[in-house]
């Protein structure tokens, strides 16, 4: 490394609407030949000044220098002339062209020679040590194998700077250490490169400075020889905060949650979920760590009711045995034929016989806890759809990896948002806007949501907040099961830790609670025990408290054969 | 640095930012502004293309709807019309269904009004034919637009193609039953002597009555009732109904029920107490015109009595231009209509963005003029 600046940031901001400033007056310098991690938590306009680098937008004010002289980047073309490449978050490939189709695509100034190109690919890859076959197609690539695409080709137009946004959110433990490697080499070949990451962990590995933007505005570039995770956590945050996820031992733990070879094929015939069995158990946390898209997602909405599976069964143990019948989750109907089944003893341990018996009487016997259960109740959920399960009394709550797009509405206030799951209550025709506008308020109020007011559009708050609400709501009926699916993705830290604090409470509280994760430290702090997802199948069930981040690392990967052709 | 690089020194010279939130009386104030540039633009097609006064075109425009008592009711009347159909539309369309057979749904309405009248009328009490008038149209309504609904439901066959053809459909079967009805000496149907609606006050206040009450009706039944809750949800994210339980293909056809059914009631009222007959002309197009009415009130029920109100206004005053001036061609009129429609959609983007004009690029433009020389 050497003081040679390559990149200097002079006042640049960048506005989006009247309200939204994503740069304020940010001003720094990047060396030449070093790697500089751009810490900073979600929407502290890591990204948006990358993209002013990178062309993709063009800043309100302020100077952008590349090596010294003034660099005017109006489009990623300019970008490459001042030899900067960006490889984003999500990656943008041709699915159907090979990977040295890809890599030349757009290129001008060279005739398209498929063979000299993949050559020059070659020479590439053996000068960082990339492994790439140029000629397989992008659609049959892995997700390392995808971005190793992405940053051969602005290698391959000579980009000196490079950007990574992200490099590592999609990536085993194994890749990121082959990818630190890769990065390590363009290092010592003279290449600037630029991490956007909120990785603390990685930040202190792979970099020799840290520049940390807070809300917009750059707060500071410390040598990470220098520094510690906690202090740059505190510059990133503006804080001091805690990080400890509190670990409390299961108490009365049973087998809530029984999944048994659960096969399930998309629309596409593939296989998405291969034979998977597991118990979720009350009052544990029971973490599913796997690749993404290696069927958590699936999973979840099977056991949610929205997808049927071709084969298995999702058995609900339901600990009723001796407690007394409530209306809160079983209709009237519902109770009586419970009853002509012989489900119920009264209280002197008689058999419950409600025939002859009006409606009136019985909601009596009901309300004084008259009618006992004399067993557990055991459902088989497969094939029920939601609206059946609710209906069934199983309070199983479901915080969707689609936040926006499935457990809320972005375009409804809260209050609406709220009412999503009770609308159906009350009154036939109209709907009640009060018990939901309390619901409402009380989440605010409890778990510190920032918003103008309960009448807000959710898609206006940030996600951290969106995520609060989603929460709040599936906890705020007491949930026997809770599912959450990716449920920090996008938060930051603090948020984040409230979620987490979230789900422990409900674990002690006797709910099951499952959790999946993509961060395996949190992971490994945060369960109970942890199951391994590779290709729809579960290839291990480990202890969370004896685990350690290579034994899930492997597992993650295991039968999976694109990442075997890999090594 | 390289020459080829400092071509490249040019910033854009403007550059285009959302807009948060805007005060009402700039809004409102932009929307004025583009009427007013629509009429300017008026104004000036009409001196230099066919030499006439604008002012006096613009003093026949409200001289059109407003001339005579009985224009003014044609107004409120072809309002109120025009109004039910828009309103017709926005349970479907908030559920993102884009039914375009407003048309069809009121020829169809009108023809079963039409053959009720035709078979019953003074074979049985008035009160009578007309509760089976009712009834028959807005089931005739209904079933035109449940038809693409149900498809849409069960194979996600794409409804604005199917309620378009739906369209032709009952056009062309009310060519048909014309055909086979004639009584004119040309190929019409002569006005129905029996079955016609009642009249309240004058001919034309049972249309706006009527009118009245569906607009409160949608406004609530959008607002605060389950089923308009649902509708909301479905259109918002379909997957956001099914995680929650909403059965989406019952949600659909349901609305479309409705959708067709006041769609239907608009072609009793064409047929059974303003035209007394049917042509396939009878839904004057407002299945479409239908479409804006929704639209510039931005699915608002009490808005759009004022868009629909506004659409009426000029067709009405375009007509009587067209009288008073001698234009034979219906092309003048339609031009001008759309230079207004085109301008107060146009004025939307001005209400949601802003527009940035860079200046620095001129500063710096002179700078280094100075530092050259």
């Amino acid at each position: 490394m050497n003081n040679e600046i390559a990149v200097r940031f002079d006042g640049i901001t960048k506005a989006f609407g009247s309200k939204v400033v994503a740069n304020k007056d940010v001003t720094f310098d990047i060396y030449k030949g070093e790697i500089l991690s751009l810490l900073g938590e979600n929407g502290s306009g890591k990204t948006t000044l990358m993209n002013m680098l990178a062309g993709i937008y063009y800043p309100d004010k302020g100077k952008i220098f590349i090596n010294g002289e003034e660099a005017v980047i109006t489009s990623p073309h300019d970008a490459f002339r001042y030899k900067i490449g960006m490889i984003h978050q999500h990656f943008k490939l041709v699915d159907v062209f090979s990977a040295a189709q890809n890599i030349v695509l757009g290129i001008k100034d060279e005739k398209y020679n498929i063979k000299k190109a993949s050559a020059r690919i070659g020479e590439i890859a053996k000068k960082y040590g990339f492994i790439i076959d140029p000629n397989k197609k992008i659609h049959e690539m892995s997700v390392s194998e995808k971005q190793t695409v992405e940053i051969i080709k602005v290698l391959y137009r000579g980009a000196d700077i490079l950007v990574l946004d992200e490099p590592t959110a999609v990536l085993t433990p194994q890749e990121i250490e082959k990818l630190f490697v890769i990065l390590r080499n363009m290092r010592r070949d003279g290449k600037t490169i630029i991490i956007i990451t909120h990785k603390l962990n990685e930040v202190m590995e792979i970099s020799d400075r840290v520049a940390i933007l807070r809300k917009g505005e750059y707060v500071g570039t410390v040598e990470t020889s220098r520094t510690s995770e906690k202090a740059l956590t505190e510059m990133m945050v503006g804080q001091k905060i805690e990080l400890n996820i509190d670990r409390s031992e299961p108490k009365n733990s049973e087998d809530r949650l029984i999944i048994k070879n659960i096969t399930y094929k998309n629309r596409e015939g593939v296989l998405v979920l291969d034979d998977v069995s597991f118990t979720a158990r009350s009052g544990e946390i029971l973490g599913v760590a796997g690749i993404s898209g290696s069927g958590q997602k699936e999973l979840l909405e099977t056991i949610a009711g929205l997808i049927k599976p071709d084969g298995g069964d999702i058995i609900f143990h339901n600990p009723k045995k001796d407690k007394p019948v409530t209306l809160f989750h079983k209709t009237l109907k519902q109770v009586k034929e419970l009853a002509v089944k012989g489900c119920f003893h009264y209280p002197d341990g008689s058999p419950v016989n409600l025939s002859g018996i009006s409606d009136k009487q019985i909601k009596r016997l009901i309300d004084e806890e008259k009618i006992i259960f004399n067993e557990d109740e055991i459902m088989d959920l497969r094939n029920k759809t939601p609206l059946q399960i609710r209906e069934l009394g199983v309070r199983l709550s479901f915080v969707p990896e689609d936040r926006l797009g499935m457990g809320l509405v972005g375009n409804m206030d809260i209050v609406d948002n709220m009412m999503l799951r009770s609308y159906r209550k009350g009154n036939p025709i109209f709907v009640d806007r009060k018990k939901p506008s309390d619901l409402a308020d009380k989440i605010i109020s409890e778990l510190q949501v920032v918003t103008p007011s309960s009448h807000t559009p959710i898609r206006r708050l940030s996600g951290g907040n969106v995520q609060k609400v989603l929460v709040g709501r599936e906890i705020s009926y007491a949930p026997k099961v809770l599912m959450a699916a990716y449920p920090v993705r996008g938060l930051d830290i603090n948020s984040s830790y409230a979620i987490y604090n979230l789900l422990t409470k409900q674990k002690e509280n006797g709910a099951a609670v499952i959790f999946v994760g993509e961060d395996l430290d949190v992971l490994l702090s945060l369960c109970d025990r942890i199951i391994v997802i590779s290709g729809g199948q579960i290839t291990g069930v480990l202890d969370g408290r004896t685990a350690n981040k290579e034994e899930v690392g492997l597992l993650m990967t295991k039968h999976s054969k694109e990442v075997e052709t890999n090594d | 640095m390289t020459n080829s690089n400092k071509t490249q020194q040019r910033e854009p010279l403007f550059h285009i930012t959302k807009r948060t939130d805007i005060p009402l009386w700039k809004s409102l104030l932009i929307r004025v502004g583009a009427i007013v540039l629509g009429l300017l633009i008026i104004a000036i097609i009409c001196s230099i293309m066919f030499g006439i006064n604008p002012f006096a075109v613009f003093a026949t425009i409200i001289e059109g709807n407003f001339g005579t008592e009985r224009r003014f009711w044609i107004l409120l009347q072809d309002t109120a019309l025009l109004l039910v159909v828009g309103l017709a539309l926005i349970p479907a369309f908030k559920m993102k269904f884009w039914n375009l057979g407003g048309n069809g749904q009121v020829l169809v309405g009108a023809l079963a009004t039409v053959a009720v009248m035709k078979f019953l009328g003074g074979e049985l009490p008035d009160g009578i034919v007309w509760v089976i008038m009712l009834l028959a149209s807005v089931i005739a309504g209904a079933i035109w637009a449940v038809i693409p609904a149900i498809f849409k439901a069960f194979f996600n066959t794409n409804e604005s193609l199917f309620t378009l053809m739906m369209n032709y459909i009952a056009e062309a079967l009310v060519l048909y039953f014309v055909y086979i009805w004639k009584t004119g000496a040309s190929d019409t149907i002569e006005p129905m002597p029996m079955g016609n609606l009642p009249t309240i006050g004058n001919p034309f206040l049972l249309t706006i009555i009527v009118a009245a009450i569906i607009t409160v009706f949608l406004a609530i039944y959008l607002k605060f009732s389950k089923h308009g809750y649902e509708i909301s949800v479905v259109g918002e994210s379909q997957n956001t109904a099914k995680y929650i339980g909403i059965n989406v293909k019952k949600v659909v056809i349901r609305t479309l029920v409705l959708s067709g059914a006041m769609c239907g009631l608009v072609g009793l009222l064409l047929a059974g107490a303003i035209d007394h007959t049917m042509s396939a002309t009878t839904a004057q197009n407002m299945g479409f015109t239908g479409i804006m009415v929704a639209w510039l009130a931005k699915f608002n029920p009490i808005i759009m009595v004022l868009s629909a109100l506004g659409i009426q206004f000029l067709t009405k005053g375009m007509g009587r231009v067209q009288k008073k001036f001698g234009i034979t061609s219906d092309a003048v009129s339609n031009i001008m209509i759309g230079l207004i429609y085109f301008f107060v959609i146009a004025c939307e983007f001005f209400i949601s963005y802003k527009i940035h004009i860079n200046l620095k690029s001129k500063n710096k433009a002179k700078n280094s003029d100075g530092g050259n020389k």
